[in-house]
């Protein structure tokens, strides 16, 4: 617990606060590499999961892709593209967009073709066809499980964006972790865990009073009893 | 090394003399994998009972389990250092905390999914509460269960490969060490069979599934 306590006040310390490796820079930093790549995982994601639900067509390549991702490590993405690409922030932000991609595809998917066939016939049958079926019924039906996946994402990009310490040059919490280790400085070390942590845990909070505020107003009471938690629908 | 071989991404023959080194590589990634799933359900098991027993548990547990998922995996060996140094135990101990967040909503979901009408049938019929469980209320929750350890199996698969930072690694090491050499066939082959023993570890726990359940809930 001492180790944890030290770690408490490293925190605390006004030095770690200002200059060249102060707290706030790196929280930005953290924070940038892990929207950047949330973004473009879910532009990349979300469409597809939304066509493949639609349409049924190529469903199995959505799960497929889903499952694969999952069993890919990370490490090895941000090593094989820093070996190939080189150093700097670039490699590490391509492993956490193919790590944001997964979930996401998976939950999108999922969620577009579990809407109810009686309330998706209901709506054709009020003359609601293509585009104006997913935008106006699939979509916001679909919301809530859609933004499970987010969060699903969103909390395993930051803690894996840590992994930007690794990488010559690049910044965010992962500086904190990597060069605690290598100085055997537990204390930044446990700080920068903490960060990383506290940092997911506000992200997901965030997340969760959004996905609140997006569901549809009668879906709301039938979802309250059971709100699914993020890791179990990954 | 010449920067010449190391853009070729493949070296075949680096892998044929390296097979028996990449053989002891998958044996101590699956070493470093099946004791942390296997506490892991255990843990999640008794806390899953518990929780059932006093439901105000299941929420402050299942928030728990979700911020030790948060806190990134190789900071996660760092922080034990200092208790278990840089030991496999360190390893091991941390593994185990990422399977909760899976495993416990999964058995507890699973086994809260039992119709009520078969679990007053069981106590109609003078089933005790634990004969119950382990006769009608397990039985039916394994599906749900299985799915659960699928995913937490597939999710500590890729994680033992950070373990390499703290000296163990399995195919992680492989990968590691490609770095560090600037060697991608190395990391590729780190890689890749990470990938497959994920995927074998998935499928061959849906044929458990299938063999010891084939039913399925609800239906």
């Amino acid at each position: 617990m001492e180790v944890f306590l030290e770690g408490v006040l490293w925190l605390f310390d006004p030095e770690n606060w200002s200059g060249i490796n102060a707290i706030p820079d790196r929280v930005r930093e953290h924070v940038v590499y892990a929207t950047v790549a949330l973004v473009i995982g879910a532009a990349i994601a979300v469409p597809v999961g939304l066509w493949t639900g639609h349409t049924g067509r190529l469903g199995n390549l959505a799960i497929n892709v889903g499952n694969l991702g999952r069993a890919i490590p990370d490490l090895g993405i941000v090593a094989i593209a820093a070996v190939l690409i080189g150093f700097g922030i670039l490699p590490v932000i391509l492993a956490l967009i193919a790590l944001a991609i997964p979930p996401l595809l998976t939950n999108t998917y999922t969620a577009v073709r579990g809407v109810d066939p009686e309330v998706r016939d209901a709506a054709e049958g009020m003359g609601f066809t293509g585009w104006r079926l997913l935008r106006q019924v699939e979509i916001p039906l679909a919301l809530p499980l859609i933004f499970a996946g987010l969060r699903v994402s969103t909390v395993q990009v930051i803690a894996t964006a840590t992994i930007s310490g690794f990488i010559g040059r690049a910044g965010g919490l992962g500086r904190y972790i990597f060069d605690g280790l290598s100085m055997f400085d537990t204390p930044r070390v446990v700080a920068g865990a903490i960060l990383v942590a506290l940092l997911g845990v506000l992200a997901d909070v965030g997340l969760s009073r959004l996905q609140r505020a997006v569901t549809p107003k009668g879906f709301a009471a039938a979802l309250a009893e059971r709100e699914p938690s993020p890791a179990a629908k990954a | 090394m010449t920067t010449a071989s190391a853009t070729v991404l493949i070296n075949w023959g680096w892998i044929g003399r390296n097979l028996g080194p990449i053989g002891d590589s998958v044996v101590e990634h699956l070493v470093l994998t099946a004791p942390p799933v296997a506490f892991g359900f255990v843990l999640s098991f008794g806390l899953a009972l518990l929780a059932r027993r006093y439901r105000s548990l299941y929420q402050p547990l299942v928030r728990t389990t979700g911020v030790l998922f948060a806190v990134p995996s190789l900071a996660f060996f760092a922080l034990l250092i200092p208790f278990l140094g840089l030991s496999r135990a360190n390893a091991y101990v941390a593994l185990t905390m990422y399977t909760l967040v899976v495993l416990l909503p999964n058995i507890v979901e699973g086994l809260d999914g039992v119709p009520a009408d078969v679990t007053e049938a069981a106590d109609a019929m003078g089933y005790s509460p634990s004969k119950r469980l382990l006769k009608v209320e397990l039985p039916l929750a394994t599906p749900v269960i299985i799915a659960g350890l699928r995913i937490a199996t597939v999710t500590i698969i890729g994680l033992v490969t950070v373990t390499a930072f703290i000296g163990f690694g399995g195919l992680g090491d492989d990968i590691l060490t490609g770095y560090n050499r600037a060697f991608p066939t190395q990391i590729v082959v780190g890689v890749t069979l990470t990938a497959a023993l994920a995927i074998l570890a998935d499928v061959a726990l849906l044929w458990l599934q299938r063999a010891v359940a084939p039913w399925r809930q609800g239906v």
